[in-house]
């Protein structure tokens, strides 16, 4: 057990480093490479709590398409270096004691929580991922279905953004 | 010793079949260059490498030392993060997508019964499918922190590429997935086998002792055609198009860099290679039925022949090097294939990677053969092709199955 603890700490110190790192690079490319780092590092949580599947959607869908979409913005636009500004009066005085209430609430939360969860479903992956598209297909169909709408949306959207120019 | 052994072997034997594999696949790349330059070679009437040792066998040696010797430049203004990681991204991603591939089936050796890969996952094909989307970075990193205009249009091209040949590539498989039901590629391929059909159990042709299967011939095209963008070979090499782009995404690299970028592309040929043969035509299955005993001897009928006419063929060559070099290889040969005919234990053993490795070894082969065919595409045909006809047919693939699956289960 000591192991798979050890191996959650490396991970979740992983995410939080991107996290930050995200935040804190001044160059929009590294910045989107930090996204990447959380993104792997969320997959291996997944990968450690059972959810193989999800693990490998999670890699190839946001790791993968989504964030190489991003770099491919970025490295088209050729965004530079951005400028470090002085922090405005409301990030200071506004977000620092919000963002400590958030986290004592969360800490609250796991506190609360003594630590029984369920374990997880000690079944083989093909079985998980039928059990995911049941259930997606099934109790979940409306949201999925909707899900879709949406990107049908979003897509169409876009072309039409592309059409006005001509 | 032996309690250790027991105790330990869940660490032992995977760390032994690393090592195995890497070193095959490291000279499995040093030769692949060299069959590349001999094929294209002979196709337009050359004679391709042969000053380094009998028949340029040692070209792949002598390159090698020269990446390690060449000095290593590194241009103004690069972004050094994304510089440095881009080769090691590329090797490391490439080799890692081989530890889930199956070379063949379960073997035991001494007692102890382990599969013929390194690991065995449940859903290896989607693993796959996660480490090549995470492959597009190292070409893009390296376009980008070059500080290179022609290596960044490569970079680009490449991320644009792989977004839309990767749709394509995955929409392909769906077909073989709903016929096998299972992500794992050791599973794909047992089902395959279907009692004594032989070849045409194979996906490819698609019967099944059910009736419940459907020709993939649709999705094994698309599944190739996306799978050559994906690596960036011809004709759609357009990340490298050295008549526009000097060298694309890698013109800034030279040196051990240069070679990363390199062993990483061989790599990911032969583990798309694998991946194709386990998908569409058997892995290591042989072609014909399991009841034709006399075929597991023709790995003995096909290496003996082999081996004499080296030897034949060796003994007039010029130097006297080659004259010592080349029987001694053919010799090799004959005596392999002799020692599998005297001992079915070890031919038995061989079958499955003998197979897989004959496949592959044609994949590659053919890899070979259209890049010294094929002109390059332009880069709107590229795009044309792969959203206007590759995604739609993969999309019509996938209806296609479902539907002929549908109707025969009933």
């Amino acid at each position: 057990m000591s192991g798979v603890l050890l191996i959650f700490f490396v991970l979740a110190a992983l995410a939080v480093f991107g996290a930050v790192s995200l935040i804190l690079q001044s160059h929009p490319i590294h910045s989107a490479l930090s996204l990447i780092l959380v993104m792997v590092s969320l997959a291996g949580l997944y990968l450690l709590m059972g959810a193989e599947f999800v693990a490998a959607v999670q890699i190839i869908v946001y790791a993968g398409a989504v964030m190489v979409l991003f770099i491919f913005v970025i490295m088209l636009l050729n965004a530079g270096v951005e400028e470090r500004t002085n922090f405005s009066k409301l990030a200071t005085f506004g977000g620092i004691p919000l963002g400590l209430a958030l986290g004592g609430i969360i800490a609250a939360a796991v506190a609360r929580s003594s630590g029984h969860l369920p374990p997880p479903a000690a079944s083989g992956a093909m079985s998980s991922t039928k059990q995911l598209s049941m259930q997606l297909f099934s109790t979940f169909v409306y949201p999925f279905e909707l899900t879709s709408f949406l990107i049908l949306v979003a897509i169409l959207g876009a072309i039409v953004l592309a059409q006005r120019e001509n | 010793m032996n309690e250790f052994l027991a105790k330990y072997a869940f660490l032992i034997v995977p760390i032994i079949k690393v090592a195995i594999l890497l070193f095959v696949v490291l000279t499995l790349d040093a030769y692949l260059t060299w069959l590349e330059r001999k094929v294209i070679a002979h196709i337009q009437a050359r004679w391709g490498p042969h000053r380094v040792g009998p028949h340029g066998l040692l070209q792949p040696l002598a390159d090698g030392i020269k990446f390690i010797l060449k000095e290593d430049p590194m241009p103004l203004g690069v972004d050094k993060t994304a510089y440095f990681f881009a080769p090691f991204l590329t090797l490391v991603l490439a080799l890692t997508s081989l530890a889930v591939i199956p070379f063949g089936p379960d073997i035991t050796l001494f007692g102890y019964t382990t599969n013929f890969g390194i690991a065995d996952v449940n859903i290896s094909l989607l693993v796959l499918f996660a480490i090549t989307a995470l492959g597009v970075y190292g070409i893009a990193l390296a376009g980008w922190g070059s500080n290179n205009k022609y290596s960044l249009l490569g970079g680009l091209r490449s991320s644009a590429q792989m977004i839309s040949y990767e749709l394509a590539l995955t929409l392909s498989v769906v077909g073989v997935l709903l016929i096998a039901g299972d992500l794992s590629l050791k599973h794909i391929v047992e089902q395959q086998a279907n009692g004594d059909l032989g070849l045409l159990g194979w996906n490819i042709i698609g019967m099944r002792q059910d009736g419940a299967g459907f020709t993939q011939v649709i999705g094994c095209l698309c599944f190739f055609i996306a799978a050559i963008a994906e690596t960036n070979r011809v004709p759609f090499d357009l990340p490298e198009a050295e008549s526009e782009l000097v060298a694309g995404f890698h013109t800034e690299y030279a040196s051990m860099k240069f070679a990363m970028f390199f062993i990483g592309e061989y790599t990911s040929m032969i583990s798309v290679s694998a991946l194709f043969t386990i998908l569409f035509f058997g892995g290591w299955l042989s072609p014909f039925p399991a009841s034709w005993a006399l075929t597991h001897y023709l790995p003995s009928i096909i290496l003996v022949p082999l081996g004499l006419w080296v030897i034949f063929d060796g003994i007039r060559y010029e130097t006297i090097f080659g004259r010592i070099v080349l029987p001694g290889i053919g010799a090799a040969f004959t005596v392999i294939g002799v020692a599998l005919f005297l001992f079915p234990v070890v031919d038995e053993l061989i079958q499955g990677p003998f197979w897989f490795f004959a496949k592959v070894g044609a994949v590659l082969f053919f890899y070979i053969w259209m890049r010294a065919t094929l002109p390059r595409f332009r880069y709107d045909q590229l795009m044309d092709f792969g959203w206007k006809f590759l995604l739609p047919v993969s999309i019509a693939n996938v209806v296609l199955t479902s539907a002929v699956i549908m109707w025969r289960m009933h």
